[in-house]
C-alpha cells in the first residue's frame, strides 16, 4: 500500500507531455453503495447539472473535472448498477449509454470504473463485464480507507496486469489516490488487455473468475466493521428496534418545527422589512403595486419555507446516508406488509413528507412494479413540506393557542399532527385497496442490502440540499411568481380612467365568482375559490394568491394575513380548507413526474381524480361536521 | 436458462433457507424463484455454493438479515421459504 503506485497499470507509462485531456467524455460506472456519487462529486464540485435522457426515466448528473492544464472532461454519473444485464431500467440506460446508443448522451471514450474495494469478490463480476467493452478504463478500488482500516489488502499492479487496465486503490471520502483519475485522463488511450476474461453467463463461474483474479492480486477483504454489528445489535434488536425507529422518527419532525419555524420567522421578519423598504422607495401606482403587492409579496409568502423544507431534506439526508434509512426500512416492513406494501415503500414514503418529486423518483428501487405504482399514488397523500405553510397559516389565524397535553403540546400542534395522521390514514387505506384489487401481486418482494453504518459526507449533503433549494426557488420565481404576476393583473382589470377596479368588480372576482356554486357547499367564498384554482399550480401557491388579493383589497391592505382570512373563511370553513389541501392532488409537478415514471397519463390523471373527489368529499363532510359541534 | 441449479436430485425433504435458526448457516443450494429475482439475488452475493448465515432476525421475527459473501441483506421469510439450502451444522456457522 505505497501510496505513490496508485495507478498502475499499462496506460500510467505514456503519458503525454503537456498534461492535455485525450477524452472528452468519460463514463462514471459503479455498483451501487461503491462511493461512486461521492467521487463524482469530489471530482466535479459545483460545476454538475440534474437530467435526464429523453424518454427514459432514469435521472444522470453530468459535470465537469478540470486537469490543471485547465482542460476540461465531461463526466457523466450514470446509474450504480450490479451487472449489464439490460432487464432493468436502470441497467438499460447505463448499457445503451456505454455503447452510445443513447439519444442525448454522447458516446463516452472512456470509463471510470468505481468498485467497493471491500467487496471485490462481487464486484470484480462487474468488472470484467465493463472492461469486455473494451473502452479505456479505469478502475478505482474505492473506499480504501475503510479496507485498510479493516486490515484487508490488495496488490494494485497485479489487479491491473490480471484486468489489462489502470487500477487505483482510492478513497472518495478522504481524497486518497484522486489523482489516479488525472493521470488517466491525460495518458494516451489504450484499449484494455486482460490476461483472461470473464465467463459469461454461469454466475457460478463468473464469481469463481472474479475470486481467482482477486487472489492473484493478493486481495484480502477487511472484516465487517465490528461497530456496524453492534450497532444492529440495537437498531435491528426485537424490542429497541422498534422503540428507536419510532423515536427517530419523531424526532425527524420535532426537528422541522423546533428548528425550522424560528428559521422561518427570521426569514419573515427579513422579508417584511424589504417589502416595506421596496414600498417606501418606489412611487406610489401602479408600479408600486406590481412589485410590492404582485411580486415581492406572491413569492415571499413562499419563500419563506424554504428554511423547514431545507431541513426536512437536511434530515432524511443525514438518516441515508448514514445506512440508518434501510434499517428503518427493514423495521418499517412487518407494519408494510400489512398493506400489501413492503419495507422498500418505507424510504419513499419517508421523503414524501419532504416532497413528492424526489419521493416518487426514488420508488425506482422497488423492484416489484405494482408495489411501485401503488407507493407512486399514494405518496401524495404524505404531508408534503408545500402544505405545511397553508396548514400553519390557517392553524394559526383560527386555531386558538390553548395547552392539551401539558403546557407544552397546545391545540395548534394537535391540529398540525392530526392532518399529518389524516394524510397518513387515507394513504393507508388507498394502499390497501389498490393492493387487494387492481394492484393485487404475488408476495415475496422484500430484499433489503445493508450497507455499512458510515459518517454521512457533508459535501454531497450540502449538493443535494443546493439542488433542492434551487429548484424550489426556480419553483417560486417561475410558477409561483408567475400565478402571482397574473392575478395582480387579473385584480388590475378592467381599468375605468386608468384607475383599477374596486376588488369586487375585478376580473377576478368573476373568475372567483363562476366557481362559487361548486365551493360554497364547503364554505368558502370567491376569493378562497381563487385560491383554490391557482393552487392546483402548486399547493403554497395559495398563500401568495392570498397575499395578492388581500394587498390590492383597501379594506384588508392594512391587515396582516391571518386577520384578512376571517373575512374569508368562517372556523367550519377553515377546517374544510385544511381537510381539502390534506387530501387533493393539487401540483403539476408531481402530475408531471408520475407520467414521466409511469410512463402514461393513465395513473396521473386517475390518481387526480380520486385525490380530488376524496378532497371534496371529505371537506364537504369535515364542514357540516364543524357546523354542527363548533359554532 | 443459467438458474438451473437444481441438478441434485432431493433425496430427503429440501431444506430452505428459512428452517435454519438465527446463528445457524448453509451452503446455498438453488432458487425456487423467478429468474428475475434470483439474479438480484445473485448480484447481491447470493451465488450457489456459498455459504449463508443467519445473521439476526428483526423485530418480529420477520424479515431475518443474511450474511452472505461479506454483505448482510434483509429477506422476508416468505422468499426464504424459496432458497434452498444443504445444512452446514451450527459449529461451521459459528462467527
Amino acid at each position: 500500500m505505497n501510496p505513490s503506485v496508485t495507478l498502475s497499470g499499462p496506460a500510467s507509462s505514456s503519458s503525454h507531455k503537456d498534461g492535455r485531456a485525450v477524452y472528452r467524455t468519460v463514463a462514471v460506472v459503479g455498483p451501487p453503495n461503491a462511493g461512486k456519487t461521492t467521487l463524482f462529486n469530489r471530482l466535479t464540485g459545483l460545476r454538475q447539472k440534474v437530467g435526464n435522457f429523453p424518454g427514459v426515466t432514469v435521472e444522470h448528473h453530468t459535470g465537469s473535472y478540470r486537469l490543471e492544464s485547465g482542460d476540461e472532461v465531461n463526466l457523466i454519473d450514470l446509474p450504480g448498477v450490479y451487472s449489464l444485464n439490460p432487464k432493468s431500467e436502470d441497467e438499460r440506460v447505463t448499457v445503451d449509454v456505454l455503447n452510445g446508443r443513447m439519444p442525448g448522451a454522447e458516446l463516452p471514450d472512456a470509463i471510470i470504473l468505481v468498485l467497493d474495494s471491500n467487496n471485490l469478490n462481487r464486484h470484480l463480476i462487474l468488472a470484467g463485464r465493463v472492461i469486455a467493452l473494451g473502452l479505456p478504463t479505469l478502475v478505482l478500488l474505492n473506499m480504501a480507507d475503510e479496507l485498510h482500516k479493516q486490515g484487508g489488502t490488495v496488490d494494485v499492479l497485479q489487479l491491473a496486469r490480471q484486468l489489462g487496465t489502470p487500477v487505483a486503490l482510492t478513497s472518495a471520502v478522504t481524497g486518497e489516490g484522486l489523482h489516479a483519475v488525472a493521470n488517466f485522463l491525460i495518458a494516451a488511450p489504450q484499449a484494455p488487455e486482460p490476461i483472461e476474461l470473464p465467463i459469461f453467463g454461469d454466475p457460478r463461474h463468473c464469481r469463481e473468475w472474479a475470486v481467482r483474479v482477486g487472489s492473484n492480486a493478493a486481495y484480502r477483504r477487511g472484516a465487517t466493521p465490528e461497530w456496524t454489528r453492534r450497532l444492529d445489535s440495537i437498531f435491528l434488536h426485537p424490542l429497541w428496534g422498534g422503540v428507536i425507529f419510532t423515536v427517530v422518527i419523531v424526532g425527524v419532525f420535532q426537528t422541522i418545527f423546533s428548528v425550522g419555524q424560528p428559521a422561518s420567522d427570521l426569514l419573515q421578519h427579513f422579508l417584511d422589512r424589504v417589502a416595506v423598504l421596496l414600498a417606501a422607495a418606489i412611487p406610489p401606482g401602479l408600479w408600486n403595486s406590481l412589485i410590492v403587492n404582485g411580486a415581492w409579496k406572491g413569492a415571499g409568502s413562499v419563500l419563506v419555507f424554504l428554511p423547514q423544507i431545507l431541513l426536512l431534506f437536511l434530515v432524511i439526508g443525514i438518516l441515508e446516508d448514514s445506512g440508518y434509512l434501510a434499517r428503518a426500512a427493514v423495521i418499517s416492513d412487518k407494519v408494510m406488509a400489512k398493506v400489501g406494501l413492503n419495507g422498500k415503500s418505507f424510504i419513499p414514503l419517508l421523503s414524501a413528507y419532504g416532497c413528492a418529486v424526489p419521493a416518487i423518483m426514488a420508488t425506482r428501487t422497488i423492484e416489484n412494479k405494482r408495489d411501485r405504482i401503488a407507493t407512486i399514488l399514494i405518496a401524495p397523500f404524505m404531508t408534503c413540506s408545500a402544505r405545511l405553510p397553508v396548514y400553519t397559516m390557517i392553524i394559526a389565524a383560527f386555531i386558538p393557542n390553548r395547552p392539551v397535553i401539558g403546557p407544552f403540546i397546545g391545540s395548534r400542534a394537535v391540529a398540525m399532527l392530526s392532518l399529518y395522521v389524516l394524510g397518513f390514514l387515507m394513504a393507508v387505506l388507498t394502499a390497501k385497496a389498490l393492493k387487494s384489487s387492481v394492484l393485487r401481486s404475488r408476495e415475496h418482494g422484500f430484499i433489503m442490502e445493508l450497507p455499512p453504518y458510515r459518517w454521512p459526507q457533508w459535501k454531497g449533503l450540502a449538493l443535494r440540499l443546493m439542488d433542492r433549494c434551487k429548484a424550489f426557488l426556480f419553483r417560486a420565481g417561475t410558477v409561483i411568481l408567475g400565478v402571482s404576476l397574473v392575478l395582480w393583473g387579473l385584480t388590475y382589470l378592467p381599468m375605468h380612467n386608468g384607475q383599477p377596479p374596486a376588488i369586487a368588480d375585478s376580473a377576478i372576482a368573476k373568475v372567483g365568482h363562476f366557481i362559487e356554486p361548486a365551493i360554497k357547499p364547503l364554505g368558502f367564498n370567491w376569493k378562497i375559490g381563487v385560491g383554490l384554482l391557482s393552487s392546483f399550480a402548486a399547493r403554497e401557491v395559495i398563500i401568495a394568491t392570498m397575499g395578492t388579493l388581500h394587498g390590492v383589497d383597501p379594506e384588508s391592505h392594512a391587515m396582516d394575513m391571518q386577520q384578512a382570512l376571517h373575512s374569508d373563511l368562517s372556523p367550519a370553513g377553515a377546517i374544510a380548507l385544511l381537510v381539502f389541501f390534506a387530501f387533493a392532488m393539487q401540483c403539476m409537478s408531481t402530475m408531471a413526474v408520475v407520467r414521466r415514471e409511469t410512463n402514461s397519463w393513465r395513473w396521473p390523471i386517475l390518481q387526480f381524480l380520486y385525490m380530488t373527489t376524496v378532497a371534496y368529499v371529505a371537506a364537504f363532510i369535515a364542514y357540516h361536521v364543524t357546523l354542527l359541534y363548533w359554532s | 436458462m443459467v438458474f438451473n441449479f437444481m441438478t441434485k436430485s432431493p433425496r430427503k425433504t429440501r431444506q430452505h433457507l428459512s428452517d435454519l435458526n438465527v446463528g445457524e448457516s448453509g451452503i446455498l443450494d438453488g432458487f425456487e424463484l423467478e429468474p428475475s429475482v434470483a439474479e438480484h439475488l445473485m448480484n447481491l452475493g447470493f451465488v450457489p455454493g456459498l455459504e449463508v448465515l443467519v445473521a439476526r432476525s428483526g423485530p418480529g421475527g420477520n424479515p431475518r438479515v443474511y450474511r452472505v459473501d461479506g454483505t448482510e441483506v434483509a429477506l422476508r421469510r416468505d422468499l426464504s421459504r424459496l432458497i434452498a439450502v444443504s445444512p452446514l451444522g451450527a459449529e461451521a456457522g459459528a462467527d
